[in-house]
């Protein structure tokens, strides 16, 4: 913590340089501590005329580790409906919340959503915080960063999770900047060291080819972004919990961006995600008459249809259909792949599917790696037999 | 708008598909992978060209790295980029996208005036997508991610998002941070002539820690939130079995085996 001696200042402007978090700013000729002040200190070592000297005591934001309590997720919803990232991470801060012997906590801003801590509560939650008004019914920057910012400073949670979806990735690193914390994103995995609560948070790199384990250890709140569909729902729905209600109002910055307007894209992406069944086809299927067999195949199982990155650059399919690291992260109880090599970006998006089937004429060919099930053979010959014997 | 000011960070990446790690010592081996400039940042400079085209522009890149990473200046004069900043120290070491975000924008404070700062919506080596955000938070600035078009008018800008469900078009007044991705245009090839300008070194400044006037501990590794503890190659999951036979064998034994394992 810092204390001023104004008379000292030399108007320099080093500390304002100094400082990571616009913590200290000058006022003609008087330096002035700012909300933003974290207490690191740092404008006290670059101050050589004594107007900034430590007051005794260090409260640097993020650093009182023991003072942080609590796993935290950041809720998304869309016209109301809670997203199901949302309740797969609450299954995840469920199991790290118990293994730290705390409590769970769930953040939901939107409009109309005053009765939805509920579905939040049964899926882990002990604690929601609601805010619940029209200028919030769409995601902005501003004000979501301003309330969920504000909240996380009063209750300095010690884990923060979001999903890493568009709203997630807009607000986490914004988030993370205002509270000079860490940030770990679109993580595939978490796991909790009991003793010390640092949080091991591991994501896929360099197209999937490469997996980094990332900690931050000395910072809280720890937080992190978490690819939809790779943690696990859990519902109770005799559990209990609390739902808080937020008092909040648009400001003025709310409004710096404003939305136009807003245009669907066809629903095909979210039905992927929740598909029981993807028969999905690459290069292999070679054309459209390949193509029509894969639709034929997914008909016959009654699965959704997914794709390679080859067959969505080949034109056989919209890129809404893609599987993997640049297309949609899936796991249906059976993935079908047709003609697919199996990169490592299009494992990205499968390998935690149940059971995986593929068919390829390349014994070689890598999606074997992890297929439960192998054909080897041409797919022409191999998926009209299974359709015909499935019939 | 008159004597719009541009700025893209741009930064230089390992192609990613040539990275391995080293077992022994779990780190990535880079020797010999050539590299490239970020594809997404690639977008983020033509579409400042773009505008610069259409209402006149100064563009100037901004990228943070070793010095190699000057490689990607010269790359992006020949495209028509007017001015580089090459951002390298040995204090700048091991950044977490915090600490780079806040180099980014000390620099983007020191070099003047500005109306729009244009980013990558991620790096193809880390992809966190972080860094764009954190610059506009460190300025205090509004952002907009996922762009896939802009357009200047009177001051403000007009976005298109690409989002999950839905396009959304939003309304900003400069200045302010866009990080755009690949849909957004098709970068051009760099240009004989613009090489042969970007070739005399007039072009590019050079600063470190000093020149940004922020001491070493609040730069690189020791004052960045976050740690690699660890990197890997993902293990994938043991060979399951091949089944035997022609087509109608296969076709049969598989539909039974679905069958045994209750997933039909
Ligand atoms: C940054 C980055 C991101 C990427 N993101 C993704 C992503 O999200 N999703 C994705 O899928 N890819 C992605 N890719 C591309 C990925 O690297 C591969 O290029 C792609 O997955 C290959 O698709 P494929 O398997 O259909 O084609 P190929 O690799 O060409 O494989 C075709 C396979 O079909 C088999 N075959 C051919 N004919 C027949 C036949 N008649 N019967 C049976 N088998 C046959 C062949 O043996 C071969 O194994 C990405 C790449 C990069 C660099
Ligand atoms: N070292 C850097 N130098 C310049 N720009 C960077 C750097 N790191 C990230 N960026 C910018 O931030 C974007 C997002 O990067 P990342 O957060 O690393 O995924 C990139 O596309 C660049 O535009």
């Amino acid at each position: 913590m810092i204390t001023l001696i104004p008379e000292n200042c030399n108007a320099c402007r080093q500390c304002t340089y100094a400082c990571l978090y616009g913590g200290i700013v000058l006022e003609g000729k008087t330096p002035v501590r700012t909300d933003s002040c974290t207490g690191c200190d740092a404008c006290i070592d670059i101050c050589k005329t004594g107007a900034i000297v430590s007051s005794g005591q260090n409260i640097r934001l993020g650093h009182d580790i023991a003072e942080y309590k609590g796993v935290w997720v950041i809720a998304e919803q869309r016209q109301g409906h809670i997203l199901p990232v949302a309740l797969e991470l609450l299954g995840k801060a469920r199991e790290l919340a118990d293994i730290r012997e705390t409590g769970v906590t769930a953040v939901l801003l939107g409009d109309g959503v005053d009765k939805s801590g509920d579905l939040l509560i049964k899926h882990g939650a002990d604690r929601v915080f609601i805010a619940s008004a029209p200028f919030l019914g769409s995601y902005r920057t501003s004000p979501f960063v301003r309330i969920i910012s504000g909240v996380i400073k009063e209750h300095r949670p010690e884990i923060v999770l979001f999903g890493a979806t568009a709203m997630g990735r807009d607000l986490a690193p914004r988030l993370a900047n205002s509270l000079r914390t860490g940030l770990t994103a679109d993580c595939t995995q978490l796991e909790m060291s009991a003793d010390d609560g640092v949080l091991l948070q591991t994501k896929p790199a360099f197209g999937g080819n490469i997996m980094a384990a990332i900690t931050a250890a000395n910072h809280r709140p720890q937080m992190a972004t978490v690819r939809p569909g790779v943690m696990q729902p859990v519902c109770s729905p005799s559990r209990k919990g609390d739902t808080v209600f937020l008092d909040v109002r648009e400001e003025h910055s709310d409004t710096i961006v404003s939305i136009l307007k807003t245009v669907k894209k066809k629903q095909s992406r979210a039905t992927l995600e929740k598909a029981d069944i993807i028969i999905s086809g690459g290069r292999g299927l070679g054309d459209s008459k390949g193509f029509k067999l894969l639709k034929d195949l997914a008909a016959v199982f009654s699965g959704q249809i997914g794709a390679s990155r080859a067959a969505v650059d080949m034109g056989l399919i919209d890129h809404d259909h893609q599987v993997g690291q640049t297309g949609r992260t899936v796991r249906p109880c059976l993935y079908i792949a047709c003609g697919i090599s199996g990169a490592v970006q299009h494992l990205a998006g499968m390998q935690s599917s149940d059971i995986i089937v593929a068919i390829n004429k390349d014994p070689k060919a890598p999606i074997f790696q992890v297929a439960d099930f192998g054909l080897v053979g041409d797919l022409n010959r191999i998926i009209p037999e299974i359709i015909e014997q499935l019939k | 708008m008159k004597g719009l000011k541009i700025i893209v960070a741009v930064k230089q990446v390992p192609g990613t598909d040539e990275v391995r790690t080293d077992p022994k010592t779990n780190s990535l081996i880079r020797q010999g992978v050539p590299g490239i400039l970020n594809p997404e940042d690639r977008n983020a400079v033509e579409a400042a060209l773009c505008l610069k085209e259409k209402h006149g522009a100064a563009v100037t890149a901004l990228t943070m790295g070793p010095p190699e990473a000057g490689d990607v200046l010269e790359e992006v004069f020949a495209m028509g980029v007017d001015k580089g900043i090459l951002l390298t120290d040995m204090a700048f070491a091991g950044s977490d996208t915090l600490i780079t975000a806040f180099i980014l924008s000390r620099a983007i404070i020191k070099s003047g005036r500005f109306d729009l700062i244009l980013c990558g919506r991620h790096a193809i080596d880390g992809e966190t997508a972080q860094v764009g955000p954190q610059i506009a938070g460190f300025m205090d600035l509004p952002q907009v991610t996922y762009a896939e078009e802009i357009v200047l008018e009177k001051g403000f800008i007009t976005v298109r998002r690409d989002l999950e469900d839905c396009q959304e078009w939003v309304k900003v007044k400069l200045p302010a941070v866009v990080t755009v991705t690949s849909r957004i245009n098709r970068p051009r090839y760099p240009s004989l002539y613009n090489v042969q300008t970007a070739c005399d070194g007039s072009l590019l400044t050079t600063w470190g820690a000093e020149d940004l006037k922020v001491p070493a501990s609040m730069l690189g590794l020791d004052a960045s939130p976050t740690v690699i503890k660890k990197i890997f190659e993902p293990d994938h999951k043991k060979r399951g079995e091949i089944i035997p036979g022609d087509e109608k064998e296969m076709a049969a034994s598989l539909i039974e085996k679905l069958k045994g394992v209750n997933v039909i």
